[in-house]
């Protein structure tokens, strides 16, 4: 059950004790007792809530919102130049399709205004940025004869992967991006190209992205075989291996 | 992951603005060093907040230390800091995170470079390696670069100077807003000559764990790596003001 449908059980359960939080906390949890439930919260004495800025429509459950653009990476900040810099979608069989940093910039542009939601708990409303679709790259691949597979594999100068499947990619979803604010995305951010896939927790928009590989099977990326979710779908708040 | 509800034993001052929970938890699965777990506050009314506190005691220890460092504007950090007490029960869950974490069987040569609250992990780290066993601690050698504003923010001083007494690690400090002679330690930010000075040359080919403030993180990083250290070899974590 997730945290967001336990709060809905309290508040439909015992709506009389609602007015009076007092006496629903004292009544599923008497003070000096060790409690772990897995299907009632835990009410943390003398915690009230503070932030309601952000509207609960826009902020997955255990999310709080920030104004920063906190900065979260496993390594050193790779130094690719441009001149080097490629992205390639590659298929099972070798067979892989390449553009170079004109490349990119010669296709479509989007410019996606989406939330953002980090694992760490932090979410960013509204965040501007400019790219190009992962659908117009993906079709130009399967054109050029990549073959589809059900998973992908994001990767990264330094060595960072995350697995996605396939359909996270696709419908107009997830982009690979540029421009930051109008601004060419700074290094720290992932610049110069990172994912941008906003309906997933953001470990899944791959910073220093140099390409797309098929797979068969969903096999987990960097953060995925150190313990965090295949999928990650913030709503779900499927943070963690195990998490629904 | 489940949620446990943990219960706080002891609650001891770091600094004005830091304090340490200790923390009881039932069935705790064990963690490495470096770990972390996530804590979650729930209020009367069905609001919830959720943030992540780096484990500061070392995997030997039954109990589970926090140093929580009170953020004035935030909404976790002032309630762990000065509302929360012993004999309540918090809501943890963990360990998380398995990148970022040293065992004193990974041989060879450590750096440490902390700035600020960042020393919460790498002080796991050198208590882990202080309490291994003396043969298994041989196969690594420990130094620390610890970076704060001024003295009084310095976590785990005496703790830290008794390690190197005992030869547990050597430490450097480098206290940003103070002015001093510099032989009794660094009064700048960490730059190249000072991760010359206190780390170990890139042919040692030593891991080195960098946590802290992004600027500081991404500093450091970038230096070790014009240094010559294998990018590879280079961990980060870093703290953004959590609330």
């Amino acid at each position: 059950m997730t945290i967001h449908a336990r709060w809905m059980v309290a508040q439909i359960v015992l709506p009389d004790e609602k007015s009076d939080g007092r006496v629903l906390s004292g009544k599923l949890h008497p003070r000096g007792v060790n409690v772990t439930m897995a299907d009632e919260p835990f009410i943390a004495r003398g915690f009230h809530s503070r932030r309601q800025t952000a509207p609960a429509s826009r902020l997955p459950p255990g999310q709080y919102e920030t104004r920063d653009f906190p900065v979260l990476s496993a390594g050193p900040t790779p130094q690719t130049s441009l001149a080097e810099w490629d992205f390639r979608i590659e298929g099972l069989d070798g067979k892989s399709m390449r553009w170079s940093w004109t490349d990119i910039l010669a296709l479509p542009h989007e410019t996606p205004t989406v939330d953002i939601h980090c694992v760490t708990k932090w979410s960013k409303f509204d965040t501007k940025w400019e790219g190009v679709s992962v659908d117009l790259l993906l079709d130009a691949a399967r054109d050029a004869g990549v073959a589809e597979q059900p998973f992908i594999m994001a990767f990264s100068d330094g060595g960072y992967t995350t697995n996605l499947p396939r359909g996270d990619l696709t419908g107009g979803k997830a982009w690979i991006v540029f421009l930051y604010d109008d601004a060419l995305l700074a290094p720290e951010h992932g610049g110069p190209v990172r994912l941008l896939v906003p309906h997933l927790y953001f470990w899944k928009s791959a910073k220093w992205l140099r390409g797309l590989r098929m797979m068969e099977r969903d096999d987990p990326g960097f953060w995925e075989q150190l313990g965090y979710h295949d999928r990650g779908d913030p709503w779900r708040e499927q943070r963690y291996q195990g998490d629904p | 992951m489940k949620w446990t509800v943990a219960s706080v034993v002891e609650v001891r001052d770091e600094t004005l603005r830091a304090k340490t929970l200790v923390l009881d938890v039932p069935d705790w699965p064990g963690h490495r060093a470096g770990q972390h777990v996530d804590v979650r506050l729930v209020a009367e009314d069905g609001y919830q907040a959720q943030r992540s506190y780096s484990i500061a005691s070392p995997p030997e220890s039954r109990q589970l230390e926090l140093t929580v460092e009170r953020i004035d504007d935030g909404e976790v950090s002032p309630y762990l800091c000065d509302v929360l007490h012993v004999g309540d029960g918090l809501e943890v869950r963990g360990p998380i995170g398995g990148y970022f974490v040293w065992d004193v069987r990974d041989a060879g040569p450590v750096l440490l470079v902390a700035g600020g609250s960042g020393i919460v992990p790498l002080m796991a780290m050198m208590r882990h390696r202080a309490r291994a066993d003396a043969n298994l601690r041989a196969l690594s050698e420990m130094s620390l670069l610890y970076s704060t504003r001024t003295l009084g923010d310095l976590f785990y001083l005496k703790e830290i100077e008794r390690l190197v007494e005992e030869q547990h690690v050597r430490a450097a400090f480098t206290l940003t807003r103070e002015k001093g002679d510099d032989r009794r330690g660094y009064h700048r930010r960490i730059d190249k000559a000072m991760l010359t000075d206190v780390g170990w040359p890139p042919s040692h080919m030593p891991r080195s764990y960098v946590c802290g403030p992004t600027p500081l993180v991404e500093s450091v990083a970038r230096t070790l790596v014009e240094l010559g250290h294998d990018p590879s070899r280079v961990l980060t974590e870093r703290f953004g003001p959590t609330g």
